[in-house]
């Protein structure tokens, strides 16, 4: 037999494929990793410590559920409580109790995935689930004081900041500062119709880069996009789904944005400043091109990134809560199931001619 | 006699416990069992209108007819929880006030129907009522077990005592979800529980 392969007989699948679970997240990992860094050398060695204990503590807890409980091999080969850990810390101020940020994985692994099934079942993104189980639990510990080290670089003009930042770093005399992040500065002064465009473009840069307040992960703009970009070189995600969701967002509030003409230079600003602010990149790039909890095919994956900017715009503009983006994954997670009987492709051969 | 008392307990609290095995009247479940003062309350609330609407229900078996008699069981269901709301508000005003909407909807809470259809329709007067009891003795022991849960983990306190210092307790225990998570936590366990004792 010399040509073996030619006559190789066996049953489906007859196309492979290299990608593996455990390569994909993988890939994942490593596109977190500029944000990671970002964030390191914007809030300390804390954001490192708090995404460590956030890693090991989804580890530990898939382990332990997958060996004992559920009575099989353990499944943290595959690297997604590695993510699901990342991604959570993401969500979590530098501040909080690595208590807190340990006790969130377990929550997203024990209930919100393995309860479920494990990967692949689970039905709501786990890194959200344990965010929004210590939100709601600990509102204190997650909306509070937001840090940054000595020799803070990037600032947020006086007016979004509420504080001379320059006077209170010259001094240095602190280790570091707090201060609302940008979404609760901006909600705060657009109810008191007291802001100035100006100020709010001075802000670009510092957000895009991320020298501003926020969570671990969400600040830089820059750094998620780097990764972002990797994965989509590496097409374990679809440019198109982070795409719609960031500029409809955009696109919303420009719409809707306000007393401006809208095509003036000035009709822009505030959806520049809000697409670059709180968890938007984060979410587009990270969390709504999550396998699991999206629609499988891509017109549902566009409805699902559609859905998520139209309930974050909702949510940012109308609702208590400064950001929206988090509790937008979450429910359009919930509709998923629903999109995906809607756009089912026709299956090749059936249905009549047109 | 006592034996067979004791038998028909187990019955009430674990074959057949209302909550944990039926999962009847999960609803008043979810919404008191937040501290275990209000489960308490419920419970015992509970047990008297099961064990009188059983026994009058016992009665009039063959008198009501049996095309009208959910209307019937209605009108004496909710004759007794008149009765036990008047009662509370008179001597318990403040767990009224904690218990609030949930003591007039004991009326249409479904363990009292399956019981008062499953049991007192078809038996006599003594075995209604001591189904009655160890049915209401089962709910009380349910629901003070989900409320021990909830207070501890989501308040850090049991009957409005705190419990470990320097435990910041998890909010959302107390909250509604807190309610469906404890409830799925226990029957897990319950269910874990039985299906080893049949391998």
């Amino acid at each position: 037999m010399s040509n073996e392969n030619l006559f190789h007989i066996s049953s489906s699948p007859h196309i492979r494929d290299k990608r593996t679970i455990s390569r994909i997240m993988l890939d994942v990992i490593i596109a977190l990793l500029p944000a990671l860094v970002v964030s390191t050398i914007i809030f300390g060695a804390r954001a490192l410590v708090i995404t460590l204990v956030a890693v090991v503590a989804a580890l530990i807890t898939e382990h332990i559920i997958s060996v004992l409980l559920m009575r099989k091999r353990t499944t943290i080969g595959d690297l997604s409580a590695i993510v699901t850990g990342i991604l959570l810390a993401f969500n979590l101020p530098v501040a909080i109790d690595p208590i807190l940020a340990a006790l969130g994985s377990v929550f997203a692994i024990a209930v919100a995935k393995m309860a479920f099934g494990g990967l692949g079942f689970n039905f709501i993104n786990p890194a959200l689930a344990g965010r929004t189980f210590l939100m709601a639990s600990y509102p204190a510990a997650m909306t509070g004081a937001i840090f940054a080290q000595k020799g803070y670089g990037g600032k947020l003009p006086e007016n979004l900041s509420g504080m001379n930042l320059d006077a209170v770093l010259g001094a240095n005399a602190i280790d570091g500062i707090s201060q609302a992040t940008p979404l609760v500065a901006i909600k705060k002064l657009q109810e008191l119709q007291d802001f100035d465009l100006l100020d709010l473009q001075e802000a670009f840069a510092p957000l895009f880069l991320g020298n501003v307040g926020g969570t671990i992960g969400e600040t830089s703009a820059l750094a998620l996009l780097v990764g972002g970009i990797y994965l989509i070189y590496k097409r374990v995600i679809n440019p198109l789904v982070p795409f719609i969701y960031i500029f409809g967002v955009f696109l919303l509030y420009w719409i809707f944005g306000g007393d401006y003409s809208h095509f003036s230079g000035s009709a822009f600003t505030v959806p520049m400043f809000q697409i670059l602010s709180g968890g938007i990149f984060l979410g587009a790039f990270f969390m709504i091109t999550d396998m699991t909890t999206t629609p499988i095919t891509l017109k549902g994956q566009a409805i699902f990134a559609a859905g998520c900017a139209i309930i974050t715009f909702l949510i940012r503009k109308f609702g208590g809560y400064p950001e929206g983006c988090s509790y937008s994954i979450l429910l359009m997670n919930l509709l998923t199931p629903l999109i995906d009987r809607y756009v089912k492709p026709k299956v090749y051969g059936t249905g009549g001619a047109k | 006699m006592i034996y067979k008392f004791m038998q028909e307990l187990k019955r009430g609290v674990f074959t057949e416990n209302p909550i944990f095995v039926l999962a009847l009247g999960l609803c008043p479940t979810l919404g008191v069992s937040t501290s275990v003062e209000n489960g308490i309350g419920m419970g015992i609330a509970t047990t008297l209108v099961l064990i009188c609407s059983n026994a009058m229900i016992s009665i009039f078996k063959d008198l009501i007819p049996d095309r009208v008699r959910i209307p019937c069981f209605i009108v004496i269901i909710a004759t007794f929880v008149s009765v036990v709301q008047l009662l509370i508000k008179a001597y318990f005003p403040e767990i009224d006030t904690y218990l609030g909407i949930f003591i007039p909807l004991i009326v249409v809470n479904c363990i009292i129907f399956a019981r008062a259809e499953a049991f007192a329709a078809k038996n006599s007067v003594l075995p209604s009522i001591t189904d009655g009891l160890v049915m209401g003795i089962g709910y009380t022991v349910a629901l003070v077990v989900l409320s021990a849960l909830r207070e501890f983990l989501g308040a850090n306190r049991l009957l409005g005592l705190s419990v470990i210092p320097g435990y910041s307790p998890m909010t959302i225990f107390v909250l509604a979800p807190g309610g469906f998570f404890t409830i799925a936590l226990v029957l897990a366990i319950i269910n874990s529980f039985k299906l080893r004792g049949k391998k």
